[in-house]
């Protein structure tokens, strides 16, 4: 009740401070008041002047009382703040210049900066969606090719059943899938877990139960687990889902459980189908196939270190007991947010530290706005103190106008950040984004908008202090007399030309940064793919399991692709491969070469299998020997060809046409002879390095998953989709996946992405800091000029030349560009340095991008120079002297 | 003024608040002089810190004003008592006295014992 009426009066004198008529109708009052004693006195026998000034003395005075009035009518510190914010805003409306440089140049930098901490709060800050997540670990095994790498399924029981660190440890492997739908089979991304796989990553299905333990083991019915963007998609999101049958790769298989919205499984991203792992086939049993990754959660107390260490030794302890499968077999535990987030960490923090440093430029250019604006109001400030205005009072006007300024930039800030997210996360390619699911549906939340008011209250506090160190309050009667400016130039020429030069210092380190990431992206783009890139269209294709069980349905089906493709019009020739160029290094075979010495070691080199018009269909060039061609398939002598490296690396010095090799048993099933050497086809991404690869004919090891490869004629994005009808005619339960040109793979690719991105961003920010390190510049410069020109008029009239006014101005303005460029220089390649993980066969000291740097900065500081310099060498002398 | 007492805070309000309650609607001249007279001129009042005090009661709810004509033909603002003013007067003015007999029994202890 009372607390009620408290608030009730406290909103009524809130919205006082609003109405300007109070203190009007309280005037009336009063005289009322005063006018109906004084008729009281005049009974008392009083003259009217008595009666008037004896009423006013009772009363307690009448300015008196209507101060007390009027400070129960309204809020009083409230009040004053509504002053000095009115005040504020009446300055920053007079000047709309300067409201809108300083707004601007800050809403880029808070702008740009919270647009960066938002990935880095989605990718590095935020939690992965498990339980504890700290505690899970990724578990792999290792070898000397390519360290991490994948886990074979009966090592995988061994390490489970060795180990004494992890309280569970799961893997989960495979990829694609076929679902049948009404409109024929559409390829679904599945992965096969073993049964404790979400209860490790701590993840409870919304619908229906988990895995049972032991349902992963052959034998056990066919059961999926739905991810909930899959139960949306493919199952309309009905609640009686549960107990429903779905056909995977031909299998009718039960739903018993839908994955709960805000899961996702981010080194898989996108997997809607989860199925039990069921192991079966030669894969899953041999020892020496990599196909799994694994997962486990460290007991209590056993460190991710404990964890490495033991399991090292259990795999070395294996390597002893296979040596002929597990040589070289390494194993690797580390934090499953590490293998998440270990891409992109380096990008993001780079990305950081370059909107960080940004910032630190419009926020320098800002306080130099003020600082030479709090100049020029010198005498107002002195004016409202010799009036009486507190010291705290004039303070807390500079605080106000400092907030409102940053207020106001960002508030554009956040709006361009949020536009900026949109405009990165947009373009990602599906690629990428499955890469980094963390970032979909990102933006602007608590987490952000804390970071926001962080940055602008740092800010404010900043461009509220700077020109209230400026003004020594105490001096303040020295801003009355017109000749007080001399010290105050000095001390601002000083101060200001050293915040200049290190804008220009950052200026340089973005450029740099940026020139050495772009020129590492045009190495990438340039890197030799030895082969012709242009003119491909490639199409995954997918046939079933239950449709093709044996090699020669599916040569069939191989065979009747390529003549019906190879028919359509505008199609050059077409190859088949299991494993598309630029995509990844690995899917390996180990080799052995006949008659060399041997000693157990795993020669890992890329594997796959392709028809005899692929590497015609690439443009690649044969170096030595001959192609196979399609007439050689099971029923003939097995025949291989090698890649530059592999003749390099395996046959050194000798000529490897007609040469044998094996696998590392020299199985004589393996044996094949070697009949020709193709140049390094770029296998992995383009930042990787070429390994030795070895390309076995198709139609004599088979594989139901396969890419098609068409060289057209007219453009190949226009022929994608008759290709995929083409394959559906043939038979619509065979799946086709991701159909695009080769080029659209190569730019969609992450590596090529990261590159790309990393370069525009880092750019973006170099050319906003090479615009606000210009201004900066100009402005130091234009305002030294115009606190000169009386110096400047009396040099003139005293005889010098319009040369030597120029040579005075670009002296000053020559020192400091070479002061900052100079330093700057030194600090990027300290920098570049740092992000060595980011470039790409580019030196942090590359030269030509410092050279291109300094004269790309150096010219636009003389230009920013140079104009003011022109505007002092044209001043009048007499006028000079007159304005003073 | 020497005999004469200053009005203590809050005490004011009540003062206002009971003299309404006994005149019905009454201006602020009017209440002030009212208040001296009841006290029988021994509270030293300036007019003025009554204007506060009713404005702090109005912004509370507790009473409403508005313009009239006085008695001798004056425009004056006059002020009312509301039903929530009433209330927070009895509660007041029981507050009040509960604790003014506390204090008579601690101050005056022997009329208590005979």
């Amino acid at each position: 009740m009372s607390a009620l009426r408290q608030l009730r009066a406290w909103l009524l004198r809130l919205s006082g401070i609003f109405r300007r008529t109070p203190n009007h109708a309280f005037s009336d009052e009063i005289e009322s008041h005063l006018q109906l004693h004084i008729d009281d006195n005049i009974r008392l026998g009083m003259s009217p002047e008595q009666a008037r000034r004896e009423a006013v003395l009772q009363l307690g005075g009448i300015e008196l009382t209507t101060q007390h009035y009027r400070e129960r009518a309204t809020l009083p510190g409230l009040d004053d703040f509504m002053q000095d914010l009115r005040f504020a805003l009446r300055q920053l409306r007079r000047n709309p210049g300067f409201t809108a440089t300083a707004a601007i140049m800050l809403a880029l930098g808070i702008g740009a900066s919270v647009a960066i901490f938002a990935f880095v709060d989605a990718a590095l800050l935020k939690p992965l969606p498990y339980r504890d997540p700290a505690r899970i670990a990724s578990v792999t095994e290792t070898v000397a090719i390519m360290g991490r790498a994948d886990l074979s399924y009966p090592d995988y029981l061994d390490w489970k059943r060795l180990n004494n660190v992890f309280s569970s440890l799961d893997i989960y492997g495979g990829g694609g899938g076929l679902l049948n739908t009404s409109t024929g089979a559409l390829p679904v991304s599945s992965l096969r877990v073993s049964d404790g796989f979400f209860r490790t990553l701590g993840v409870t299905p919304i619908l229906g139960r988990d895995f049972y333990a032991g349902e992963d083991l052959l034998g056990t019915p066919n059961t999926v687990i739905l991810s909930y963007a899959g139960w949306q998609k493919w199952l309309h999101g009905r609640a009686d889902v549960i107990g429903q049958k779905v056909t995977l790769d031909g299998i009718p298989t039960v739903v018993v459980g839908v994955l709960p919205q805000d899961f996702d499984f981010a080194p898989r991203g996108g997997t809607q189908f989860w199925l039990p792992f069921h192991a079966k086939g030669q894969c899953d049993l041999r020892r020496s196939c990599h196909g799994l990754e694994g997962i486990a959660r460290l007991k209590d107390g056993v460190s991710m270190q404990a964890a490495s260490d033991e399991m090292k030794a259990i795999a070395a302890q294996l390597e002893k007991q296979y040596p002929a499968d597990n040589r070289g077999q390494g194993a690797a535990v580390d934090p499953l947010s590490e293998i998440i987030v270990g891409v992109v960490r380096p990008i993001l923090l780079t990305l950081l530290a370059a909107a960080g440093l940004l910032l630190t430029i419009a926020c320098i250019n800002v306080s130099s706005l003020l600082l030479v604006r709090s100049e020029s109001r010198r005498k107002e400030i002195a004016i409202r103190g010799a009036l009486g205005a507190s010291r705290t009072r004039l303070v807390r006007q500079f605080l106000t106008e400092g907030v409102l300024l940053v207020t106001l930039g960002s508030v554009l800030g956040l709006g361009m950040a949020a536009f900026a997210m949109r405009a990165i996360t947009g373009p990602i390619p599906e690629l990428m984004m499955s890469r980094v699911p963390f970032l979909v549906g990102l933006r602007l939340n608590t987490h952000i908008l804390m970071f926001a008011a962080g940055v602008a209250l740092i800010a404010a506090f900043l461009f509220a202090l700077t020109p209230v160190l400026r003004l020594p309050l105490a001096a303040m009667r020295d801003g009355l007399a017109d000749g007080g400016r001399g010290s105050a130039s000095t001390f601002w020429r000083r101060f200001g030309s050293n915040l200049v030069v290190l804008e220009l210092t950052i200026a340089v380190v973005l450029l740099v940064c940026a020139g050495l990431l772009t020129k590492s992206f045009y190495r990438l783009l340039h890197v030799d793919l030895n082969f012709q890139p242009d003119h491909l269209a490639m199409v995954g294709v997918m046939a079933p399991d239950s449709l093709y069980p044996k090699d020669e349905n599916v040569v069939v089906l191989q065979k009747q692709i390529i003549a019906r493709v190879a028919a359509l019009p505008g199609v050059l020739s077409v190859g088949l491969t299991t494993v598309p160029p630029t995509s990844f290094n690995g899917n390996t075979n180990w080799i052995r070469v006949v008659g060399h010495p041997y000693h157990g070691e795993h020669n890992e080199v890329n594997f796959r299998n392709v028809s005899g018009d692929y590497i015609r269909t690439l443009q690649a060039s044969l170096l030595r020997g001959r192609l196979f061609t399609d007439v050689e398939d099971a029923s003939k002598q097995k025949v291989v060809i090698i890649n530059k490296e592999l003749a390099r690396m395996y046959f050194p010095g000798e000529d490897p046409i007609g040469k044998k090799m094996g696998n590392n048993e020299l199985t004589p099933d393996s044996i094949r002879e070697v009949i020709g050497v193709v140049d390094d086809i770029r296998e992995g991404s383009l930042d990787s390095q070429i390994w030795p690869a070895m390309y076995d004919p198709i139609y004599q090891d088979e594989s139901n998953y396969f890419t098609l490869m068409v060289r057209t004629s007219q453009s190949p994005g226009s022929l994608l989709p008759t290709l995929v009808s083409t394959i559906n005619a043939i038979d619509p339960g065979v799946g086709t996946a991701d159909p695009m040109t080769l080029e659209q793979r190569i730019s969609e690719g992450p590596s090529n992405y990261l590159h790309r991105s990393t370069a525009w961003l880092v750019g973006t920010f170099a050319v906003l800091a090479l615009v606000l390190g210009a201004v900066g510049l100009y402005g130091v410069i234009a305002y030294s000029v115009s606190q000169r020109t009386r110096e400047i008029g009396v040099r003139m009239a005293l005889g010098a030349q319009r040369n030597s006014v120029y040579r005075l101005v670009m002296r000053e303005a020559l020192r400091l560009s070479v002061l900052g460029i100079g330093i700057g220089l030194i600090c990027a390649v300290g920098a570049a340095t740092l992000m060595r993980s980011l470039l790409f066969a580019t030196a942090a000291w590359d030269a030509t991008t410092l050279a291109s740097v300094t004269a790309l900065l150096g010219g636009c500081a003389l230009l920013a120079s140079y104009i003011p310099a022109h505007r002092a060498a044209s001043v009048n002398p007499v006028e000079a002297l007159r304005s003073e | 003024m020497g005999d004469r007492t200053d009005v203590w805070q809050g005490t004011l309000a009540l003062m206002v608040l009971k003299t309404l309650e006994m005149m019905g609607p009454q201006h602020g001249y009017g209440i002030a002089r009212r208040i001296e007279q009841t006290s029988e001129s021994l509270l030293s009042l300036n007019y003025g810190t009554l204007y506060p005090a009713l404005l702090k009661l109005e912004q509370e709810g507790a009473i409403v004003s508005d313009w009239g004509v006085s008695e001798n033909n004056r425009r004056a603002k006059f002020y009312k008592l509301t039903r929530a003013g009433r209330k927070q007067l009895e509660k007041e003015a029981r507050n009040w006295q509960q604790a003014t007999a506390i204090l008579n029994r601690f101050l005056s202890p022997a009329e208590e014992q005979s």
